[in-house]
Parts: C-alpha cells; sequence; structure tokens
C-alpha cells in the first residue's frame, strides 16, 4: 500500500461529509476523493446500486455553459452528436474531437434553453476542454467554465426515482434517460437529469455548491428503508465497466477516435453542418480503422488489468483498456482494443497476465442486463 | 481489528506462523485483507517452488487492485491452499484460518524470529 500525497489536490463541498462516513480519501483527476466507504466496501456498494440506490459525489465534473443566440450553432460544431434534435430540457452523450477526429474529452450536452447549453465534462480534462473550445469557438466570449459553481451527486439504482420523489419531488421523476428539469429543494433550484454512468435508472443532479452537504446528508437519511449507500470511485468503475461505458484515459484519449471506441452511435459523420474533427473522422472510417474496441471475457482464473497485452497464437494483437471482476457477473471482464479483424463475437484470444497466456473470448456488451442486477 | 499474539508479521502484512516442525504456514493479515477488499483470485506457486524472504511469492487480486505477496521467510513451498481456488474469500473471511496461503519448509534460521511480533505489527498498522 501506497501512501498518498494530499498536496495540491482539489476538495469537493462533500469532502467533510466523506471523512465522516469513513471514506477512504484517495487521488484521483487532481481531487481528493472517495474510493470506498469503511465498512462496506467495493462489492457491497456495487451491489447496493444494482438492487437499491447509491448516492455518488461527481462534483468534481466540470460544467461548462455556452450561451447567446448562437449557442446551438457553436454546441454542434463543437462536439460530435446532432445537438439540433435538442429539445429545451434535453441531453445528449457526444465526443467533443480535435481537428484530426482524436478525442479531446467525452462529455454530457444539456440543452436548458435555446440560448444556454451546458456541457457537463470529465474532471480530469476540464482545463484542457475549455481551452480548447476557447481556441475553436465561433464565439468564446459566450462560453464560460463553470465548474466553481456546481456541486453534483448522482443518485443511481432501482430505488432512486422513490428516494428523489421524498426529497425533491419534481418533474425528472419519471422520465425516461438524457433529459433535465428544474425541481426545487427548500427554495433553490437544482438541475435533475435523468442520466448516470452505471446503467441503471437514476439521477444526476447540479446542486449549488453551499447546498451539497445538506442535499446529500437529507437524501442518506431519507433513503434508510430504500437501502441508500454512499459509493465511492471504486464502484463506480466496475458499474460503468459493466455497461461498457468508455471512460477517458482508458477507451478515450487524444490517439483515439470515437468510432473506434464503438460510440459510432454518437458521432454523426452526416450531420449537415459537421462538426470539428468530422472530414478528419470520415477520412478515417474510409481508410479503414486500426483498432477497435470489444468486451472479452476470460475462460481462466485471473483478472484483466488495463494495459494487459492482448494474444493471438503469442502474437500481441490488442491491449486490455479497463478491467476487473465483475461483481454482477461474477466474472472476469475486460473492455481492450484489438485489430479490427478479430471483433466477432466468440473469436478465441488470450490476455497476457504477468507472462502468463490466459484464455480469453470476444462478447458482446453491456456485461450485464441493465436494470435486472443480473448478468 | 485482529493481530494475533501467536503470529509474525512483515512490513508488507503477510503473517507467518511456527508449525513446530520446521515448517510456516503463511498468509495475509486482516489489515491487508480490509484494506485489498472482496478478494477475488489468488494465485500461489506450485508445491517444490523455491521462495526467498521479501520476494515475490504469489499475487492476490481484489476488484480494485492487484497486489504482490511476498515471502516471509527463505524456503521451499511444502503445501499451497488449494481452496483458494474455489473460494478466494476465504482470504477475507477467515486471514489466520481458512484463508492460509503456502506453507514453506525453512532454509534458515533465524528469519522467523527476525518478524516483527504481534505488538510490533500492530503500531505498524498504527493499531
Amino acid at each position: 500500500m501506497s501512501d498518498i500525497h494530499h498536496t495540491d489536490l482539489q476538495r469537493t463541498p462533500l469532502f467533510d461529509a466523506h471523512v465522516a462516513l469513513g471514506g477512504q480519501m484517495v487521488a484521483f483527476a487532481g481531487w481528493e476523493m472517495p474510493v470506498q466507504y469503511q465498512g462496506k466496501g467495493l462489492v457491497v456498494e456495487h451491489e447496493a446500486t444494482r438492487t437499491a440506490v447509491g448516492l455518488f459525489d461527481v462534483s468534481h465534473m466540470g460544467e461548462i455553459i455556452v450561451e447567446g443566440p448562437d449557442a446551438e450553432v457553436e454546441v454542434n460544431r463543437l462536439v460530435s452528436n446532432d445537438v439540433s434534435v435538442l429539445a429545451d430540457g434535453d441531453a445528449c452523450y457526444a465526443v467533443l474531437c480535435h481537428e484530426d477526429g482524436c478525442a479531446v474529452d467525452d462529455l454530457y450536452v444539456y440543452r436548458l434553453g435555446r440560448e444556454r447549453f451546458l456541457l457537463c465534462v470529465n474532471a480530469s480534462n476540464a482545463d484542457k476542454d475549455f481551452a480548447h473550445i476557447q481556441a475553436v469557438a465561433l464565439h468564446p466570449e459566450r462560453i464560460h467554465n463553470r465548474s466553481k459553481d456546481f456541486a453534483q451527486i448522482a443518485v443511481q439504482g432501482p430505488n432512486a426515482s422513490k428516494l428523489l420523489a421524498r426529497v425533491a419531488p419534481g418533474d425528472a421523476i419519471g422520465l425516461p434517460r438524457n433529459f433535465i428539469r428544474v425541481h426545487d429543494w427548500k427554495g433553490a433550484n437544482l438541475l435533475v437529469a435523468t442520466t448516470g454512468y452505471t446503467g441503471e435508472a437514476g439521477f444526476e443532479i447540479f446542486v449549488p455548491p453551499e447546498l451539497a452537504t445538506p442535499f446529500w446528508n437529507e437524501l442518506l437519511a431519507a433513503g434508510g428503508d430504500l437501502g441508500v449507500m454512499p459509493i465511492g470511485l471504486g464502484a463506480r468503475d466496475t458499474l460503468r465497466l459493466e455497461m461498457g461505458y468508455p471512460l477517458y484515459g482508458h477507451e478515450l484519449d487524444d490517439q483515439t477516435t470515437g468510432l473506434e471506441a464503438r460510440v459510432g452511435w454518437a458521432m454523426k459523420l452526416k450531420k449537415v453542418a459537421g462538426f470539428i474533427g468530422s472530414e478528419a473522422l470520415k477520412r478515417r472510417q474510409a481508410a479503414g480503422l486500426p483498432k477497435k474496441l470489444v468486451g472479452l471475457e476470460l475462460l481462466d482464473r485471473g483478472v484483466p488489468r488495463s494495459d494487459y497485452p492482448v494474444l493471438l497464437g503469442g502474437e500481441v494483437v490488442g491491449k486490455v483498456t479497463s478491467g476487473t471482476h465483475s461483481p454482477t457477473a461474477k466474472k472476469p471482464i475486460a473492455l481492450a482494443f484489438v485489430r479490427p479483424d478479430l471483433t466477432q463475437p466468440g473469436t478465441e484470444l488470450a490476455i497476457d497476465i504477468r507472462g502468463q497466456a490466459k484464455k480469453a473470448v470476444v462478447v458482446p456488451y453491456p456485461f450485464v442486463t441493465p436494470g435486472s442486477a443480473k448478468a | 481489528m485482529s493481530v494475533p499474539a501467536n503470529l509474525r508479521y512483515t512490513n508488507d502484512h503477510e503473517w507467518a506462523r511456527d508449525e513446530g516442525d520446521g515448517t510456516f504456514t503463511v498468509g495475509v493479515t486482516h489489515h491487508a485483507q480490509e484494506a485489498l477488499g472482496g478478494i477475488v483470485y489468488v494465485e500461489l506457486p506450485a508445491e517444490g517452488t523455491r521462495v526467498t524472504a521479501g520476494g515475490r511469492f504469489g499475487t492476490v487480486e481484489s476488484t480494485k487492485s492487484v497486489s504482490e505477496l511476498y515471502a516471509p521467510i527463505s524456503g521451499v513451498v511444502v503445501a499451497k491452499n488449494e481452496g483458494l481456488d474455489a473460494a478466494p474469500e476465504a482470504v477475507n473471511d477467515d486471514p489466520y484460518g481458512m484463508g492460509w496461503m503456502v506453507r514453506i519448509q525453512a532454509e534458515a534460521s533465524g528469519e522467523y524470529a527476525a518478524l516483527m511480533d504481534a505488538a510490533a505489527y500492530a503500531v505498524h498498522i498504527g493499531e
């Protein structure tokens, strides 16, 4: 176990609440965040999210606001998905691309109004994203990094709606995925989105920083009989990995495109106006992609981890980007980039685990059925 | 936290127990299993493998991380806990009992006595 030097790390408004709950604080993306909570642990927290309801502090995420009469045109030019189809209160996943098509970041786009869009970006990339956007935007003066003005709490799991209805009822409850509504909580406005990173039903709630702790505490206090539990980054990662959701720095990075990371559904290359990177992406697709993301299930015993080589007949044909022992499916799973001719489910490969070639097979993902807590 | 008095301990959170016949049983401590979280896989050396005090002898994997196991003493592995193949969670549930890992036939005297006793280990983990 190595000691972490807690210098220069940022803290969310919920830091003291995590410590009071026995949160084991670690450095993550420049922030001091709970990896798990004492007396529970990753697997218990993971299962609570799949079967009851989990609370996640995601205040480290970045928030960028795009304003003005041309906000839609601006955002549509910046990101890969088609923002022009969003109505007020709609949301979509997208990739922010470099001119060469590779990913600056992946993000969520929320249309708050005709002249106001909220971009929710990864904590580790917030400054990079903002600098990129300022450099390429049509109206950089209308785009603001508002990350310090928002705390964010995710409420995820089959009991999420019941819990939120008790504490801050409002229009988002009952909506399908990818909407955002304003709820009132004690006279303050919360932005409640029906989005998440777990595969379960639930909400990501943008909260004024000074209200984060009282809101968090009220959710915990109100949900005892619903099985509510605070969830650390450890379970956040295994939950997203079971769903095959990409994590920037693993499945996406500055040398990787959304096409390779299999989020092509969010890469609208036919968007009439195009977007930054779209021409390069079309050229890359026409030329043939050098790698594609697949799901792998390890057939031998062991646990795949990121950067382990993927082998075919002793030859390296790819690399694991994320791996774990799935708490829900109870088996070792991984996402990996492999040669594009090796993506068929059933393809037999191997993963080099500390010098031993362990058998693996290409499988479709998600690795679990969302909402069922079953493999 | 559980630190049995009849065992000796390494800085890396392994324990060793003197079986009185020149062999020593080895596992990881309660503190270690708690830090690791739910253990899903334990990789151990085959019987007959020679291990060196302070050298890597295996790997323990939890859902969140992979950790090396370091031998408390030098010698030859004369038994390994086959039960951990099917039930690695025994390391969490019973780290000093069902969760034992290997038994080592010591090749040098004095290495066991040089390990931390329970009182020193308790200080080491901040108890």
